[in-house]
């Protein structure tokens, strides 16, 4: 390619969409290059969702299946909720990181690789074996591989260039999809200001040089649209990952303490938040260990400084016995669970829904508290707001659930108007009437203030035993009962001030239909653009996603009877109908089919794969397209 | 005019507490002849001395006969789990530094299943007073062997005898970085008691205070041999540890003159098993403070935490 011709500047080709993967080594700042390459797709108006590409070791050896890192963005002209199907483009830094995302499904017919060509000279015989086998293998399987000579480019501008290769990668990727290159050299300048112009301008030239390189070379070039509104919106536009929103919930929250211990894929929010949480007061302890991060959390909320730990998987399960006390002795406390793949530890950094049974039922004993789950990035943020507000209110722990694909996910969204009263109240110091017990619960709502130790006349000693509603400890069986029914009925206090869940894909909430999927969680994205897919092509079926799992989200039993079929889509493992040994008496459900089949009594079918990645809308939508022809059959 | 200061007339307290103040009222529940009692009692008599409103102090216990001590206290209390009322405590603490917080926990709570909390507490060195209520045995779950049970001394769960010698819990304390307050002390000498709490109380940063503790029910011969023969303690005493009064030192025939600042002599001291110190190991009043960081921000007005909000939403601003 290098000795072709310089070719006529071609019109760029209008497109809806894109995905685009750039996989290196790591170490060689392809998700660097990725997220700027989102970065200034949001600021050009497009809808953006970004997915990392993540080894799970630090420092993987080279040129390996499993070192790939990277970015997948998929931009287009409409806003972006999940990571989509198979990539359109790819950039590779060598073959052998490209296998693994071919393993995972990731590229198809006709996927564009544009591959590093150096290693078809390298000096190792079996480097370059190795290479010339992978290009020939890649063709047949009917990627389009363009190889080019990246490194050698980028080597008439700087001497090293792994450190360097992103950048030049970065302006192809502007030619290609006809970006404005001033974007892009604004964003080498924000990103290196600190470094100096030493720094700045040999990164801004390889940018320059990638630019051109692509416009003299290549031969796709595309064009893809602001979404409708996006000038509009490009003003109150931020962008951020999951964890970050969580992180910036927290302080908009006017929590003061994240209390930690660190665990993939939950500790970047804790990273994010040290940074900045001086500057709204607050601080980051960083415990001995999970049980001690949230004991430490429940001591500063019964001291009236509401709380919050955020943890993993394993990390809940150490927590278990805390989550206990603070139900028994209706602390308030925010715990979010950044769920990843398990059991034990399972899969660090991939994204599985497997932690619902536990988050709701993982105490011994009877331990009602509140369960709410983010959809999205946005919800991320506000849900940590609610949460606290939820559990000063009710007196009590609430499990915040997300998740790798959220934690890790990179989106635009609309920058929130910050509001006083999303902060939490001073801490009440003012004398406690010695008339009221310390648990003076409301015999309907099981409902109670709190008395906070300096206020004078609210001396209560906290306890994790059994006790009366002056806090003293009582084995009385009647107390039990009673003291169980209060911290229950609070639940359901709850849910009567609930609306019943919006449903995807109808004209109207009372429409019937087919099917209806009911999910939550990361998931949503993915799940309703199937749902639009199916509809278009003329199904009868909707979705519903539902935010609360404790209490429940009301008007749940109307709706599902207005569906011949009810199935549940998670990312958390169950058993297929028709596989070996399986039948129904011994079927494992996905966990909230369980739950809703707990609930409702009706025979509430699932679909669930534990791949460790995101839910992809093609998978979703063969799927549901079998179910939906099942039924019409 | 004798024993009263020139100035007296002038302390005029708005409030003035009783030990009353500091009890629960009711009962209290430990089997007669423990030693709990006399470490309640000197609790409640350093409280009402230092004039500390109730509402202003926190008792935090884990689990353990020791760990009903905050029950008996007319303060706040925090009954927890098993072996977690540090970090309780140390939460308590990190945004609320003018909470006086107070830990009751048992040789079976702190130095075997809350091991990690103490070492980690310890290095916090967060201000508050940690009483382990040491019996060598664990009493409420009726006679296991704790980490400090004696070699050979047969409990439900070795009825041969304890395999191991037991864990020196003064020389582990003192080996953890940036600690600044160890004693020992025990329960059935008042005026030494009370003196090494009052000074663990008036102490900024974690006291340390081990009290050997009788348990009349199941390890009496943990404590009987010291009680019948004083000669087996060495006694410490410094202008800036705790001064002992004459009739006190009678009592004890080794006393001896240790600078608490001496960490080598400490260790020395802590490592000796045949001549068990009694009084103040160790202190420094120059250690990190842990909520001097924690609580940084306590207080900050809403305009500055909307303008901190806004300033975090600007760097994701495109």
């Amino acid at each position: 390619m290098n000795d072709q011709v310089t070719l006529p500047l071609q019109t760029p080709q209008t497109i809806e969409e894109h995905i685009v993967e750039i996989v290196s080594d790591s170490g060689e700042g392809a998700q660097k290059c990725g997220q700027t390459f989102g970065s200034i797709g949001g600021k050009m108006g497009n809808g953006i969702w970004t997915v990392e590409i993540i080894p799970a070791e630090i420092q993987p050896p080279a040129r390996t299946p499993a070192g790939g890192s990277g970015n997948r963005i998929r931009v287009g002209s409409k806003i972006m909720t999940n990571m989509g199907n198979e990539a359109d483009l790819v950039v590779g830094f060598n073959e052998q990181v490209l296998y693994a995302r071919i393993a995972n499904g990731a590229y198809k017919d006709g996927t564009i690789v544009l591959l590093e060509n150096k290693w078809a000279s390298d000096p190792q015989e079996k480097i370059r074996n190795e290479y010339a086998f992978a290009v020939d293998e890649f063709r047949k399987n009917g990627l389009i591989v363009h190889e080019l000579p990246l490194e050698e480019e980028c080597l008439k501008i700087v001497s090293n260039a792994r450190k360097g290769k992103n950048m030049f990668v970065l302006g192809m990727l502007c030619r290609i999809y006809n970006r404005d290159a001033q974007l892009g050299l604004n964003e080498i300048h924000n990103t290196f200001k600190h470094k100096g112009e030493k720094i700045i301008k040999p990164n801004q030239d390889l940018f320059t040089a990638g630019y051109e390189f692509a416009k003299n070379n290549l031969e796709h070039f595309y064009d893809i649209p602001p979404y409708e509104g996006a000038d509009k919106d490009l003003e109150r536009i931020i962008v951020t990952n999951g964890n970050t929103s969580l992180g910036l919930g927290v302080m908009a929250a006017g929590m003061e303490m994240i209390s930690m211990y660190p665990i993939t894929p939950a500790t970047s929010a804790s990273h994010y938040v040290a940074d900045v949480f001086q500057d709204v007061g607050g601080f980051v302890h960083q415990a001995e260990d999970e049980i001690a991060a949230i004991g430490f959390a429940i001591g500063a909320s019964y001291a009236g400084k509401t709380a919050c730990t955020i943890t993993s998987g394993p990390g809940m399960a150490l927590k278990t016995e805390m989550i206990g006390l603070a139900v028994m002795s209706e602390v308030p406390l925010v715990i979010v669970d950044v769920q990843r793949g398990g059991p034990s530890t399972g899969l660090p950094t991939k994204v599985e829904q497997s932690d619902l049974l536990a988050a709701l039922y993982g105490e011994p004993g009877d331990a009602p508290k509140i369960v709410i789950a983010a959809a999205t990035i946005p919800e991320c943020f506000e849900f940590v707001i609610m949460a606290r507000k939820l559990a000063e209110e009710f007196r009590v722990p609430v499990i915040l659930l997300t998740d790798a694909n959220l934690a890790t996910g990179v989106q635009p969204w609309l920058r929130p108007e910050v509001k006083e009263e999303w902060f939490s109240a001073p801490v009440d110091q003012s004398p406690w009437d010695k008339k009221v017990p310390a648990y003076d619960w409301d015999e309907n709502t099981g409902l109670s203030p709190r008395p906070i130790p300096g206020q004078p006349d609210g001396m209560y000693v906290l306890t994790g035993l059994s006790h009366t509603e002056r806090s003293k400890v009582s084995y009385n069986s009647e107390t039990n009962q009673i003291t169980s029914q209060h911290r229950s009925r609070k639940i359901a206090a709850l849910q009567s001030t609930l609306k019943p869940p919006v449903i995807h894909g109808v004209d109207s909430q009372d429409d019937e239909g087919d099917l209806l999927v009911v999910a939550w969680g990361s998931t949503i994205g993915a799940i309703e653009e199937a749902v639009d897919n199916l509809k278009e092509e003329g199904h009868k079926i909707a979705s519903l996603h539902l935010r609360f799992l404790s209490p429940l989200e009301p008007g749940l039993k109307d709706i599902f009877s207005r569906y011949k079929k009810v199935m549940t889509i998670e990312i958390n493992y169950s058993d297929e109908l028709g596989a070996p040994m399986i039948t129904t008496e011994n079927r494992r459900y996905a966990q909230l089919a369980n739950v809703l089949r707990a609930q409702f009594v009706i025979d509430i079918d699932c679909w669930s794969v534990v791949y460790g990645h995101p839910l992809q809308p093609g998978l979703v939508t063969d799927e549901l397209k079998k179910r939906l022809d099942a039924i019409n059959a | 005019m004798f024993g009263i200061k020139a100035d007296w007339s002038l302390e005029v307290f708005e409030r003035y507490f009783t030990l009353d103040d500091y009890g629960a009222g009711g009962d209290v529940r430990w089997c007669s002849g423990c030693g709990d009692f006399a470490i309640l009692n000197t609790v409640h008599r350093v409280l009402r001395d230092a004039q500390v409103a109730p509402e202003m102090s926190v008792a935090v216990s884990g689990i353990g006969c020791s760990s009903r001590m905050p029950h008996y206290m007319g303060t706040y209390g925090f009954h927890g789990l098993h072996g977690r009322a540090l970090p309780v405590a140390n939460g308590i603490k990190s945004r609320r530094p003018e909470l006086d917080v107070w830990v009751a926990t048992g040789d079976g709570d702190c130095f075997s299943i809350g091991a990690g909390p103490w070492l980690h507490t310890m290095h916090l060195n967060m201000d508050m007073v940690i009483l382990v209520f040491d019996n060598g045995i664990y009493g409420l779950t009726k006679k296991q062997t704790s980490p400090t049970t004696q070699q050979g001394t047969k409990t439900n769960t070795h009825p041969k005898g304890a395999i191991l010698p037991p864990l020196n819990p003064l020389t582990i304390t003192l080996g953890v970085t940036n600690i600044s307050f160890v004693a020992q002390v025990v329960d059935w000498n008042p005026p030494l008691l009370y003196e090494t709490i009052k000074a663990a109380h008036q102490h900024r940063g974690t006291s340390f205070v081990r009290v050997l503790q009788r348990c009349p029910v199941f390890s009496e011969e943990f404590t009987k041999p010291l009680q019948d023969n004083p000669d087996k303690f060495i006694l410490l005493e410094h202008e800036d540890g705790i001064t002992i009064d004459d009739n006190v030192k009678r009592l004890f025939s080794n006393v001896i003159e240790h600078d608490p600042k001496d960490w080598l002599g400490a260790m020395k001291y802590a490592r000796d098993q045949e001549n068990i110190p009694l009084g103040i190991l160790f202190k420094d009043p120059d250690a990190i403070v842990y909520e001097d960081h924690s609580s940084k921000g306590v207080g900050m007005t809403n305009e500055e935490k909307v303008a901190g909000l806004n300033a975090a939403f600007d760097k994701f601003q495109i």
